[in-house]
């Protein structure tokens, strides 16, 4: 299994967490990946906490259960500090991407991770997307800083792949288009290690 | 031409659905199934196919919609998930003794109550004596492959029979994957076009079908279809043979994996025959001799086939993703043992229902079943009637 | 239309249509239903003025007419209901019912 990468996103309902993981996966099977995306479903209720998952390999992917050690934990939402256990059974030398305008030492301390081999990125990604999306939709920049820190697929290819997504899911607002896009490229630029 | 898609299970059945381009579809909406006819009926208004699409009142309506289509000699098709498949039960018989070549995705999911919407099998196990030919799949490209290849099946001349082309609830509906498609021109050759043996709107043949039929008749009619599913079997392994030459990608009425020299072997349907073969390779890396055999077609059983798999194997798991209540296994585990009665040297044989309601089977509930069969071997007791990973 | 084909009693399963579709229209004039009959009607050409109100009623399609004229009545498929008796005018009564036993 040592050659499949598997992700885990957290959200909100709302929040996009199942949209970016099947961009994710969309990207990486239009880069020539094998890929599964899902989410864990249960009743939709706007604001509630949600889990979405990633698979990605270079080989035909059997494996049809939850993901239980990710590589990568993706936290779309800060608040979830002390309500849901995002660090669980996340693998050693692996990393959690967080939403937030504080630093990964900040989120180190947090988390009391202080020893433990795990990586932690932030990227203020509510700020970004209001900006540049104009609206709290942090699921697309979060996706641009995990495929940096991922480093799973070549980034113009991604951008591609994540462009030709974007323009069948806004086919009736073509303006979010370049507006996510740029979302995303701010997310590369300012992703914080 | 090939197609490389990411794709959910339900997304592909939907593509498929389009690709066969049915004169009928007649549906009504139900969890995990409602995204196919909801997906297929964009192709409709985007005038992708020349479908008439009947939205029905209930599944009941939707299957009694999809018989009076077929019967009128249209190619008809429709879509459900449990609670809905136990709505239309009474003509879902009918679709069948009246020999209608309807094919009907059905993305399994477990029967309430209390009230659950993720996978099992207990919907279209119910179904296993209602006269339709069932098909699973283990993943997106096989619910693919399935419901085109179901439909040469259904509408060979022999056979008009109804088929189910069964897919995990979540697990495969909602999960999206890389799959292959097929161009829409080289499918609609393959399933080619649609004649009736007979049609209720012709109105220079005028026929009478589903008429009494007493004691005098009704057991010849029974046999009758007891003797095209019997006859199904052959079809369906010429029409994988056709669509491998067509595709590359290979189908039978069972899988092996990893049989050859089997010492321990798992028998499962559907999505965890995938996690079973993640696990079969790491266990033949520590050298343990163990195996899997997928049922992809459930009815009609292929018993020989079965037989054969494990004839040389000391000790079989059957997995059942449905409980049948008989306090005597799943019907797959009563199945396989009947289909070994007659054999004089027979594996030892347990039974383990797993994954009830969408419980989740992780490589390590599928590991510690062989972990189970390689104690069985050694000559230890076990029980013959396990549910995998119930909290005791 | 195809051919009439009568499948007889004792036919075995191969040889009798799937489904029991019965492939042909008509089949019900070979199914002789005049024994159901416990009382039978009788028509008086004397007093028959050819209304035809018995052939329009007649559910069994059993009043035998030709050119525009009730010839007869069709005893294999008559069941004895005595519709066509009850609309024969009440000045006519061409038709009248009588035990199935008190046949001559």
């Amino acid at each position: 299994m040592a050659e499949i990468l598997e992700i885990r996103w957290h959200g909100r309902g709302g929040q996009g967490a199942k949209t970016a993981a099947l961009l994710m996966g969309e990207s990486a099977a239009e880069a020539g990946k094998y890929v599964q995306a899902f989410p864990e479903y249960g009743p939709e209720r706007m604001g509630a906490p949600v889990t979405a998952y990633n698979r990605i390999s270079n080989n035909p992917i059997r494996l049809h259960c939850s993901v239980q050690n990710p590589k990568y934990v993706v936290v779309l939402d800060p608040t979830f500090l002390g309500a849901v256990d995002f660090t669980n059974g996340i693998l050693d030398g692996g990393a959690i991407l967080i939403n937030t305008s504080e630093t990964p030492a900040d989120w180190k301390q947090k988390l009391s991770l202080d020893g433990k081999n795990i990586r932690i990125y932030t990227v203020d990604a509510s700020k970004i997307s209001k900006e540049e999306v104009g609206g709290n939709f942090p699921n697309t920049p979060m996706l641009g800083a995990l495929i940096k820190v991922t480093n799973v697929l070549p980034v113009e290819e991604a951008l591609n792949a994540i462009r030709s997504k974007l323009t069948i899911k806004f086919r009736n607002k073509p303006e979010l288009i370049d507006r996510n896009l740029k979302a995303i490229q701010r997310s590369f630029e300012e992703v914080l290690s | 031409m090939k197609i490389r898609h990411s794709l959910t299970g339900n997304e592909a059945m939907a593509e498929a659905m389009r690709q066969i381009n049915p004169d009928v579809v007649a549906a009504y909406p139900i969890t995990p199934q409602t995204e196919i006819v909801q997906l297929f009926s964009n192709s409709v208004a985007d005038g992708k196919v020349n479908t008439e699409f009947v939205t029905v009142e209930s599944e009941h309506s939707a299957m009694s919609a999809t018989i009076g289509a077929s019967a009128a000699g249209a190619r008809a098709m429709t879509a459900t998930s449990a609670n809905g498949l136990a709505y239309m039960w009474e003509v879902v018989y009918i679709a069948a003794s009246m020999r209608l070549p309807i094919v009907m995705p059905v993305v399994n999911r477990a029967l309430s109550g209390p009230i659950n919407i993720h996978c099992d099998h207990s919907d279209t196990m119910g179904a296993r004596d209602s006269g339709w030919i069932q098909i699973y799949s283990e993943n997106s490209q096989e619910a693919y492959d399935n419901l085109i290849q179901a439909m040469r099946v259904a509408e060979h001349s022999e056979i008009q029979l109804p088929v189910m082309v069964c897919m995990d609830g979540f697990i495969i509906s909602h999960g999206m994957e890389v799959i292959e498609m097929e161009d829409d021109d080289t499918v609609r050759k393959f399933i080619g076009e649609h004649k009736a043996n007979y049609s209720l709107l012709d109105v220079k043949n005028p026929i009478t079908m589903g008429p009494l039929d007493l004691q005098d008749f009704y057991f010849e009619h029974k046999k009758q279809q007891a003797e095209a599913m019997k006859n199904s079997a052959a079809v369906i392994r010429d029409v994988a043979k056709e669509w491998e030459k067509l595709t590359g990608r290979s189908y039978d009425m069972i899988e092996e994996y990893r049989m050859e020299d089997a010492e321990i072997a798992i028998v499962a349907i559907g999505s965890a025959t995938g996690t079973a073969k993640v696990v079969i390779d790491g266990l033949r890396e520590k050298g343990v001799k163990a195996g899997l055999v997928k049922i992809r077609v459930f009815r009609p059983f292929p018993k020989e086939e079965i037989a054969k798999a494990l004839a040389n194997t000391k000790a079989v798991a059957i997995m059942d993703r449905a409980e049948s209540f008989a306090d005597f296994g799943g019907p797959l585990f009563r199945d396989i043992r009947a289909s070994l009665y007659d054999h004089d040297v027979r594996p030892k044989m347990v039974s383990y229902v797993y994954g009830l309601g969408g419980r989740d089977v992780m490589p390590e509930d599928i590991a510690s079943v062989y972990a189970d069969l390689e104690r069985l071997v050694k000559g230890e007791q076990l029980p013959m009637l396990n549910h995998l990973g119930v909290r005791e | 239309m195809s051919e009439k084909k009568v499948i007889p009693a004792g036919a075995t399963w191969k040889e009798i249509p799937v489904a029991g579709i019965i492939p042909t229209a008509g089949t019900a004039q070979e199914f002789k239903t005049g024994d159901w009959r416990t009382r039978k009607p009788i028509h008086d050409e004397k007093k028959c003025i050819n209304c035809l109100r018995c052939w329009i009623y007649c559910p069994d399609a059993s009043i035998m007419v030709k050119d525009g004229k009730v010839i007869g009545i069709d005893y294999d498929h008559c069941k004895g209901c005595g519709i066509c008796a009850n609309v024969c005018p009440d000045k006519v009564k061409a038709l009248t019912m009588i035990a199935q036993s008190e046949e001559e």
